[in-house]
This record gives C-alpha cells, structure tokens and sequence, in this order.
C-alpha cells in the first residue's frame, strides 16, 4: 500500500468510526482502494470498530471558559462548567450516543398512571471521590438546590412544577409534580442537575468539587486547566483514559494549533470557517453532527407589526435559509422550519413540508395586512453566534425582495441577555441543545414562560403543550408533537433559520464510538469516559 | 541623598492619591457597564426572581457609596474582600496569576533590555550604514505589527513548520525551570519583538544627540577610538532618556500583555481582568487595576531616581 492510499485508508476509517459512512460503504471504498475484500473485513474490524483500550492522558481543549467559573451546579453556563461537570459528577439520567436515555446514577425509574409521580432507583454501587456511597439525601439535596425562594439557580425554572421530593429508603427518591411530566427523566440529564454530596441541613456541598463522576479533580484553575485522574470506584462502563487534562482554549487560533502540533488530542469547537482547511489534515478528525442547538428570531407578538400573523409568516417567508446556511454555516447546519424541534431530538415530525424562500407570496402577505413596504429593526451582536451580524445584513438583503426593509442594529455584545433579548421587539439569539421538544416548548414557547421570547399566546398550543407533556404512550405524543410543530411553524412569532451542527474534532489516534450523542460537543460532553486511544 | 528620600517619600505619597482617584474611577466604571453581576452570571438563565436573590446574597441592593465605602474601609486595612463570582479571596485569585504575569515580563526584560541597549549603542556607533538601517527596519516592523499577529507568525514558523516550541504556553506545577522557559519561549520573543525598537532607538537618538557636543569633539580631537566615545563620554549623560524608556516598556511588559495572552493561552492577569469586567467582578477588577497603576507609579518613581542617581548635576541640585 503506498502512503498516499494508506492515508486514504485512515480517512475512510476514521469516517467510519465516527458514523458517517457505514461497513457496506467502508468496505466498497477500501476495495477501491486497492484492498482484497478480505483485508478490508479485516480493516474494519481491526481500525474502524476498534475495541476501546484502556491508558494515556486525554488532554481535551475547550472554547469556552472564564475565570470567573465555579463548580456551583447552580450556575453551570460556561463549557468548561458544563464539560467538567460531565467528567467529574453524574447526573441522575444520561443520554446515549444513539440519543436514547439511559441510566447514571438512577438505575431504573417508573411513573405513575398520569406521570405525575416518578420513583427513581439509586445504583447502589455509585459512590463519590471520597469514598461515600451516593444516597437518596444527596440526590435530593442536589435537586433541591435548584428550587425554593431563595435559589440563584438558573434551572430554577425546570423544576417549576416539581412539589415535592422525598426518599424512600436510602436508595429511592421520589419526585411528585403538579402535573404529568414524561419528560421527567430526560430532564434530569439537564447539565444543571450534578449530584453533589449532601450537608446535614439538606443543602450541597458543592465548594469541595467531589463527584460521583468517572475521573476525580486532582488540580486546576478555571479558565486555566484541570487535571483529572480515574475514580476506581466509578459506576459507569468506560472511562478508558488513565488520565484526563481539561484545557481553556478559547482563542479558536491558539485552540486549532494546539490540535495541529499535538498539544491536545480533541477540541471541543473548530471555526467553520477553516473547518475545510483542517479536514485536509490526515492527522485531525472533524466530527460534524446536527445539535438541537438552534439560532432563533423571535418577534414581539404583543407588539404592532408583528401582532398580525400575515406580517409574522411574510417575515419568515422573506428569508433564503439555504443562502445563510451556506454563507454563515458554511454548511454545517440543519434548515430551519420555525419550530423549535430539531431531528436531533425525539420524536421529531418528519414530512411538515419546508418553508421555502418566496419574496412574492410574503408581499402578498403584507398587502392583506396593509403592511405595504415594511420597515423593523433586528437587534443583534457579534457574540450571539459567530456571523450572527452578517447573517442579520444577509437576511435584510433577501428581505428586501419582499418590500421589507430590515435596519440591522448591532447591539454591544456585553449584557446582551439582559438588555436586547425579551426587550427589543425582533432580535437575534442562540439557544444550546435541549433534550426532549417538551423541555424547548416549555421554556420558550409556552404563553406564560419567563423566557417566552416572542411573547406568543397560543390557546391550543398550551392545551396540547400540557397534554402531551403527561402522556405517556409515545405514538400519541409524537401526534401531539406534530400538532405543536404545525402551530408554531404557521402561528408562532419566532423565525428559525437553521439548527446549527456540533463541529468538533480530535487527533486520529483517538477512538470514538460509532454513534456520537449530540446533546454536546464531543458526545454529549462525555469525551473523557466514552473515547479512548487507539494507538 | 536627603533629597532622594525626600523625593521618594513624596512621590509615594502622591502615588497613594492616585491610586485612590484610580479605584474610585474604576469603581464608577464598572457601574455604568449595562447590567450587573447577577444578570452577567446568570446570563440568558436569569428571570427576576433569581437575580434578586443574588443580588440580595452578594449585598448588591445596596447604594453604590455604600459598597465603596465598605470596599475601601476593607482595603485600606489589607482585606480586599472576596470575589463575588466565586467567593475566593482576591489576594488568592490574583497571586497566583500575577506570578506568572511576573516571570514572563522579566524573562521577556531581561533578553530585550541588554538588546534593545547593545543595538542602540552599535546602531550609533555604526549610524547610517546597511547594518543600521536592517536593525531599524526590523525592529520597526516588529513594534509596528499588532501583537497577536506576531505571535501567529511565530507559532506559524516555530510551532507548526517547525516544531521547535510549543504552540500553547499551559504551565503545570511539575515542570522544571528549563522546560518552563522552552514552554514560554514564544509568548517571551513575541513582547521582546514588540518593545525592542522603542528601547534601541531612544538609545541610538539619546547617543547620537550629544555626539555634536564640544565635549565629544575634543575627545575624539584627542585620538580617542570611535567605541569608547559613545561607551564612555556618550552613555553616562544619556542615561536618563533611556531609564525612562525601559521603565516605559517594563511598565508595559506587566499591564499590556492581555493579548499575547490570549495569543498563547498564558494564565497571566490580562485574562483575569478581562473575564472579571465581563462578569462585572468589581472586586477582582479593583485589585488588577490597582495593580497596575501601581506598576507604572512604582517603574516612573524608579526611572526618575535613576535619572537622578545617573547625573551628577541632578544630584546636586543648586
């Protein structure tokens, strides 16, 4: 085999290991390469499928980090938080690389009739850094952490509903809602949600940074870097690496060199703008995996123009979404329909037909309106997403085809959360993957949602939203999804260009499973106790 | 000498006055960013029932005046108080990050310094010929570029065409000196680059001024060689400009670093200052920048003595 075609080979495999071709197609493109059939069998059993092996120090770089980061799940927002979290604490549920849900800390767990009472099964083998078996006290504490008048927590509001949490026993936790929640046990695999040891008087001991987690914090300093070593006691299968290292990166220069010489093995961002580049590299794998992650446009539904759904829908047909998704993403995003449900998650509704670029029927919207030649300012900021302002300049050119003028208002990218979103009528915002459409609609979408940002008030919306939440039987949720997706995407106030992808990438001598999970970067954040070296 | 300490204590003491102007500055400024700690910490998690407990956690609902009387009260006594994102001390988040700041600028002072100096004095010595004008062209090029840019170009040539030197300066607290400096070395020539020019053409400028002099006229009438003019009649009276213009550039070396940095993922007090303004960290802020007023009022009190201590009129003022 000459060299250039044993790169080949290493490409294809590395497709291969990260799903993105199947056996049939490895096996055809290796034969074509110039392999016997024989080999190549050989090949995929051997590189693509290879069985993980224990050993080495995973040094993992991550975009985004400050020094100002705490281990208070609380207030978990930075990625180094989060990705931190996922390596040295556990969560009660977590979600597989095939984007089911599967077990942590919680073994097993059932609902009642109604899903409005939920019993949560403690693994009796989890134990924390310090040697202390994990109980219901602790789950519970770390639950309640986020609720009561005087939280700080941000994931205050999920647990909205949840009125009481009580043990059964030192190995069962039962959580009691004010109403059916089949989310429930997706929920808890909600970043926020760490399990940390208890203190006597029922709150978390959250300072001293122990976890139940697969590797224990042995150093570090955020925004700076962290060494970590494997908890032998973990309950987990996995957590290949001996040692991991978690370094901030957030320059995307400094961050890409370090994974061209060599100085880490993964990295959690690559800038799409050189993501071509770096894919010519034989020694880098780029992993490109649609998220539930979305960039929205809310607009005001309380507020004229946009209090009339003509003027809404003229807005949304006034954008070309594969000209954004091409200029801004450089490909590396899922197209928008204006419901906030991505094909990453469950349950998604497949054949709502596709919103298209259509300038004239979005005139013709506006005149039934009597809103002839529309003028409104979009709100946005550089930090919202990288091209968020040039998307904003390209979407007021498209607009201009329907007789819409779009004035873009570069906002500062300092407070933007606290002075732009849910205050200027038509802005521009990111929001991170969310596990289930459920936990989505409820946060943003539902009438009376701290965070409704397009201030939407739909009756049958809220009345399916409440239905769909405590049924259990799955074909009739998935009905009732499609119902939601429907309203949202013809009645709804927020304009959805696209869904962006996970673009991460590691160095080829790192193993992955077939399947990534994509609720994070780096399968679902879980890079340290799910790859290993091949090598 | 009585005039020296006199002069020192006076300059200390105004020091102090500036450094309370520059906190009650800083203070007002971080107020008037848009929105607060709790909105920055919470993000787009924050609804207000959330912000209002932080805000009533961390003492925030009280008046301005107030929580800067009560910072100061705490400073002025050596407490300055806590971080109010993470609740560590501000002494223990800050010392830790000023050390490494510390190191790379003397391992950047102590190559440029001698340098920028030497190249100064042969760039007189040799003015106006090819060697000349490549030093000046060169190091007019490097002061000239951004920083960052710089350090890409470096990182370009030394860390990936070459893998000379790591690309990243992540420090961990088992390395040995050596390796510490190898792992440093980049971010190290990227300010020696930046701050070379200025230092070597006030030296060339400061030596070339006087060598119209009558003094070094009449040395040079008296057969003395070419080097030892400029080394030993030239120098001695152009030492002042010079002091000032290194402490100038240490001066910067400590507080103008944040982007090589950020450049090379170095774990100095740029990054922290930085970080801390974003999440409106008032505390942390205060301290960096108190840092660094006191930086440049402690190298301008020591370049000014060393002007004095370097002249002998000076020294003995009438």
């Amino acid at each position: 085999m000459t060299l250039k075609d044993k790169s080949l080979i290493n490409r294809i495999a590395a497709a291969a290991r990260t799903g993105r071709i199947s056996r049939r197609d490895f096996i055809h493109t290796s034969i074509a390469a110039g392999l016997t059939a024989t080999t190549a069998t050989g090949l995929w059993t051997t590189k693509a499928a290879a069985q993980p092996k224990s050993g080495g120090t995973f040094r993992w770089g991550l975009h985004d980090g400050n020094t100002t980061d705490t281990h208070d799940p609380g207030s978990y927002v930075t990625r180094q938080m989060i990705y931190l979290a996922h390596t040295h604490r556990s969560y009660l549920t977590m979600i597989n690389g095939d984007g089911s849900l599967g077990p942590d800390i919680a073994d097993s767990w059932s609902a009642s009739a109604d899903a409005s009472e939920w019993t949560f099964e403690i693994n009796q083998n989890a134990s924390f850094h310090s040697g202390k078996k994990v109980t219901a006290d602790d789950v519970i504490a770390s639950l309640n952490h986020h609720r009561g008048d005087d939280t700080t927590s941000a994931a205050k509001a999920l647990l909205a509903d949840v009125v009481e949490i009580t043990k059964d026993g030192d190995y069962t936790v039962k959580i009691a809602l004010t109403g059916g929640n089949a989310d429930l046990p997706w929920l808890m695999t909600d970043y926020h949600f760490a399990i940390c040891p208890a203190n006597d008087d029922g709150s978390i001991n959250w300072q001293s940074a122990d976890g139940t987690g697969p590797y224990k914090i042995d150093g570090g300093d955020f925004g700076v870097q962290w060494q970590l070593s494997r908890h032998d006691g973990w309950h987990g299968e996995g957590a290949w690496f001996d040692k991991v290292e978690v370094i901030v990166l957030n320059d995307p220069n400094a961050r890409q060199t370090a994974l061209v010489t060599g100085d880490v093995d993964a990295v959690s961002l690559i800038e799409l703008k050189t993501m071509a580049l770096m894919q010519r590299d034989p020694n880098i794998n780029i992993i490109n995996i649609p998220s539930a992650g979305a960039i929205t446009m809310p607009m005001h539904c309380n507020k004229a123009p946009f209090d009339n759904a003509d003027v809404r829908n003229a807005m949304k047909l006034a954008m070309n979404r594969d000209e954004i998704i091409e200029k801004i993403a450089f490909g590396a995003a899922t197209k928008g329909n204006d419901f906030h449900h991505s094909p990453a998650q469950p349950y998604w509704p497949e054949g709502i037909e596709q919103r298209e670029y259509d300038p004239d029927q979005a005139k013709s919207l506006l005149k039934k309106a009597g809103a002839e030649g529309l003028t409104v300012n979009l709100s946005t900021a550089d930090s919202v997403y990288a091209g968020a302002v040039d998307m904003a300049v390209l979407y007021a050119e498209q607009a201009k085809a329907a007789g819409i003028t779009v004035n873009v208002v570069r906002e500062p990218n300092d407070g933007y959360y606290s002075d732009v979103w849910l205050v200027k009528p038509f802005s521009l915002v990111s929001w991170g993957a969310r596990p289930t459409p459920d936990v989505m609609y409820t946060l943003a979408y539902k009438s009376d949602a701290a965070w409704n940002e397009s201030y939407w008030v739909n009756d049958r919306f809220n009345e399916v939203l409440i239905q769909a939440k405590g049924e259990l039987n799955d074909e009739l949720r998935a009905e009732m999804y499609r119902e939601m997706a429907m309203l949202a995407r013809d009645d709804g106030g927020t304009i959805i260009p696209f869904f962006n992808n996970f673009v991460f990438a590691n160095r080829a001598n790192v193993g992955t499973p077939e399947q990534l999970a994509a609720s994070w970067e780096c399968d679902g954040a879980r890079a340290a106790s799910r790859w290993w070296f091949t090598g | 000498m009585g005039d020296i300490t006199r002069l020192i204590l006076k300059r200390l003491g105004l020091g102090l006055v500036t450094i309370l102007v520059v906190s009650v500055l800083i203070f007002f400024a971080v107020e008037l960013l848009p929105g607060d700690i709790a909105q920055a910490v919470l993000g787009q998690g924050a609804t207000e029932e959330t912000v209002a407990a932080m805000r009533e956690q961390l003492g925030l609902d009280r008046p301005a005046f107030v929580r800067y009387f009560d910072w100061l009260g705490g400073a002025a006594t050596g407490d300055f108080g806590v971080s109010l994102v993470s609740g560590e001390r501000v002494s223990e988040a800050i010392s830790g990050r000023f050390a490494h700041t510390l190191f790379l600028a003397s391992y950047a002072a102590v190559i440029a310094v001698p340098i920028s100096i030497l190249l100064g004095v042969f760039t007189a010595l040799y003015r106006n010929t090819i060697f000349d004008r490549v030093a000046n062209v060169l190091t007019l090029s490097t002061i000239s570029s951004p920083e960052f840019f710089l350090g890409y170009i470096l990182i370009l040539f030394l860390a990936v065409r070459v893998t000379m030197f790591p690309a990243i300066a992540s420090l961990s607290s088992d390395m040995t000196f050596l390796e510490l400096l190898h792992r440093t070395f980049l971010p190290m020539l990227t300010l020696v680059l930046v701050v070379t020019a200025h230092m070597m053409r006030m030296t060339r400028a400061a030596i070339i001024n006087l060598l119209a002099s009558p003094y070094i006229e009449m040395a040079r009438l008296k057969g003395t060689p070419p080097w030892k003019v400029i080394v030993k009649h030239a120098l001695p009276n152009a030492w002042a400009p010079i002091i000032n213009v290194v402490a100038l550039n240490l001066a910067y070396l400590i507080t103008g670093v944040v982007l090589v940095e950020v450049v090379f993922v170095y774990p100095g007090i740029g990054q922290l200052l930085v970080d801390a303004v974003a999440k409106r960290d008032f505390p942390i802020v205060q301290a960096c920048c108190l840092i660094f007023a006191a930086t440049f009022i402690l190298l301008n009190l020591a370049a000014d003595v060393g002007s004095i201590l370097t002249n002998p009129r000076l020294r003995h003022p009438k």
